[in-house]
């Protein structure tokens, strides 16, 4: 199979949606002739001009706003969000307009749009450039949040994402935008709610977002030369969460890993390592373990910056203790 | 009140040729119903029947029927946390309103919305918002929506003088007027945020903020329907040949608190300042003068209009207070929109 990176999934998905649906538009800053500081959105304006791939001041509120005021009317738009920190700005829009519009109506008015944005530490980019703040929305009723975590997930959750009827947050690792995976040519969705089981196992589960599930399978490698199968799972949509696929795997196991790059406290490895304590506690041999981004804003130095995100090392070692039997807890 | 505002068109109640007399008892109408709307909200939330938080729009009336009346119902509104009367104005029914603010299933929303989210889609009001100038954003995408894809509709946003405080307004405005959009923003003057006088939080001139982004801005008087609706006539056709956004400020005045708890209020705003917008320039009695002035209506029959309202509210009270309220299932309804599995599937 062909093999693309993740920036050219995004962008084939765009353009296949684009010229699906003549309802869909692209807004947000240097999104036109620059094609976004990531270069994703390249060749976009060529094909779909000015009207559909639309440079906005730098509004984020504003052009969030117009978004969902264009889709409550009746137009698919995607907004680009240049980084994760700026979600920020968008939060009234985001939860407070488009995620309580269908819920407010009593089903009558809808919202499908789809804001795209990045997470991501590890780049020396600084506190306010490196965060991954998916739990942020992830907690608001309404919302669906999808996590691609290779080009393969960012072409096939990217399509759904468009074509659903709600407002879609959907967050690429800006570090894998060059990495390359295997893409089939032929068009394909991946449901939202569906886990990738990525690797069996049959002694812990580490389920891995994003980012970590690099990480995840990483350290399964590493496992599975000391004779420690690991099993690896990405969840690939946060919200909706396919918890079934999380809680069989668990049973298998007994034992869980969740890691997540968003800070560890109260974040998404907590959710998710609750869940399976709530619905798998008489499978389980260890407490779940939950493995986040340390809970301090991210460093530019990069010595400093490199201890924030959790490594496949540490992941390895943590599971190589919790199969061993050895008390321990989070970080 | 700003003194330093301008004004640039005449406050008229001279005769209107393009004014049918059906129009015109239409607009009378529609401001006594919302009038009476509301005088029947604030009991039934002073009698205890009606719960949380509501703001009276009696005293305004003239400024959303003055501007509902120059739209049809493919034209989009959006609204304010004030926003019965917006919602009245174009063209919902009592049945449903009512029905709304007391959190029964056959509201607009099912009961989930309330006073401060009524939305009535079928005429094209896409909402009140509960955040102030929280909607600002969705009618300029309304507006982009209608540009983009050709559609020749016009997208009014409603929201007060208070609201102006707010960094969303400036984005948007700039947006709207770097590409021509069909949005008119309606800013409802009335004096006051909460508790708070407009002059206090509001510096320079309100329509020339609107001014400075290129977009042509109007401030008028809002207790006269006629010259609200002449302007707004104006405006809309401008707006459906591409000629907008537009910007009106229009002076006006709520007779109620802030919302219906706030009673005593002479602390920030005197009643001899209410008596005089209540006696002197109220929009209703106006343009009752005029209708009869003019030979559209007698007395009598106005007199019979009202009474007629009257008893239409009387009728939708009662039917919202025996309503149902909606089912304990629907709790978690509606939280996500169904998306049709086929669309879903690759090849569609
Ligand atoms: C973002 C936000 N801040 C504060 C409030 C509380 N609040 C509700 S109405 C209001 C005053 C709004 O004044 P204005 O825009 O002039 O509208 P009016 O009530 O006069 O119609 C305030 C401060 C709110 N609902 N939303
Ligand atoms: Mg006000």
């Amino acid at each position: 199979m062909r093999e693309i990176t993740l920036s050219q999934a995004v962008n084939e998905a765009l353009a296949e949606e684009m010229r699906r649906d003549p309802t869909t538009f692209i807004l947000g800053e240097d999104v036109a002739e620059a094609g976004t500081p990531f270069k994703v959105l390249s060749g976009l304006v060529e094909e779909f001009g000015t009207e559909r791939v639309i440079d906005t001041p730098i509004s984020e509120p504003g052009f969030v706003g117009l978004a969902v005021g264009a889709a409550l009317t009746g137009a698919r738009p995607i907004v680009d969000l240049m980084f994760g920190d700026f979600i920020y700005l968008v939060m009234d829009q985001l939860c407070n307009q488009a995620a309580k519009q269908q819920y407010m109506s009593g089903g009558k008015l809808s919202v499908p749009m789809v804001l795209r944005t990045n997470l991501g530490a590890t780049r020396r980019s600084g506190a306010q450039h490196s965060q991954s703040l998916h739990v942020l929305v992830a907690h608001i009723p309404g919302l669906k949040v999808a996590l691609p975590s290779s080009a393969y997930e960012a072409k096939g959750l990217m399509k759904t994402a468009i074509r659903d009827n709600n407002p879609v947050v959907i967050i690429e690792d800006k570090l894998m935008y060059q990495d390359k995976a295997p893409v089939p040519e032929e068009e394909y969705l991946i449901p939202f709610g569906e886990a990738n089981i990525k690797r069996e196992g049959t002694d812990i589960t580490l389920i891995g977002t994003s980012s970590m599930v690099q990480v995840a399978e990483a350290a399964a490698k590493i496992l599975e030369a000391e004779g420690i199968s690991a099993e690896v799972i990405d969840p690939r949509t946060i919200v909706p969460l396919d918890e079934e696929t999380l809680l069989k795997s668990v049973r298998k196991t007994s034992r869980a890993i969740v890691i997540d790059e968003g800070h560890q406290n109260y974040g998404i490895t907590g959710e998710i390592a609750s869940r399976l304590n709530e619905k798998a506690f008489y499978y389980l041999d260890a407490p779940v373990l939950r493995m986040g981004a340390m809970d301090v804003p991210v460093p530019f130095s990069p010595v400093l910056e490199d201890l924030t995100v959790p490594t496949p090392e540490g992941v390895a070692e943590n599971a190589r203790r919790l199969c061993a039997g050895e008390m321990i807890h989070a970080a | 009140m700003n003194a330093k505002t301008r004004t640039k068109t005449k406050t008229s109640n001279a005769t209107r040729k393009d004014l049918s007399k059906e129009d015109a008892l239409r607009m009378y109408t529609q401001m006594v119903r919302i009038r009476t709307f509301e005088d029947n909200a604030n009991q039934l939330y002073l009698a205890g029947k009606m719960q949380g938080l509501t703001h009276m729009y009696s005293g305004e009336e003239a400024v959303a029927v003055g501007i509902c009346e120059a739209l049809n119902d493919n034209d989009r509104i959006t609204s304010t946390h004030r926003g019965h009367g917006h919602c009245v104005a174009k063209g919902a029914n009592y049945k449903e309103m009512f029905c709304e603010l007391l959190g029964k299933e056959e509201g607009y929303c099912r009961g989930k919305g309330g006073s401060m989210h009524i939305a009535d889609q079928s005429h094209g009001n896409l909402g009140a918002n509960a955040i102030v100038g929280g909607s600002m954003g969705i009618a300029t995408g309304s507006a982009l929506r209608a540009k983009l894809l050709g559609q020749d509709d016009v997208t009014v946003c409603f929201f007060g003088d208070g609201a102006t405080a707010q960094g969303l307004l400036y984005e948007v405005m700039n947006m709207a007027a770097l590409w021509n959009l069909p949005v008119i923003y309606a800013c409802e003057n009335n004096g006051y945020s909460e508790y708070t006088k407009t002059e206090e939080i509001a510096a320079g001139s309100i329509t020339a903020r609107a001014e400075a982004f290129g977009i042509e801005a109007f401030s008028i008087d809002g207790q006269d329907v006629l010259g609200v609706n002449e302007l707004s006539r104006k405006l809309v056709a401008r707006c459906r040949n591409g000629e907008g956004p537009f910007f009106v400020e229009l002076m006006t005045y709520r007779y109620h608190g802030h919302h219906v708890g706030d009673i005593n209020r002479e602390y920030y705003r005197s009643k001899k300042e209410e008596a005089d917008w209540k006696e002197n320039r109220d929009p209703i009695i106006r343009f009752r003068g005029w209708l009869v002035e003019q030979g559209i209506a007698t007395e009598e029959e106005i007199e019979t209009l009202n009474e007629q309202i009257k008893q239409d509210a009387k009728e939708a009270v009662a039917y919202a207070e025996a309503a149902a309220y909606p089912d304990a299932a629907e709790v978690d309804m509606h939280v996500y929109a169904e998306t049709d599995t086929a669309t879903l599937q690759a090849g569609n």
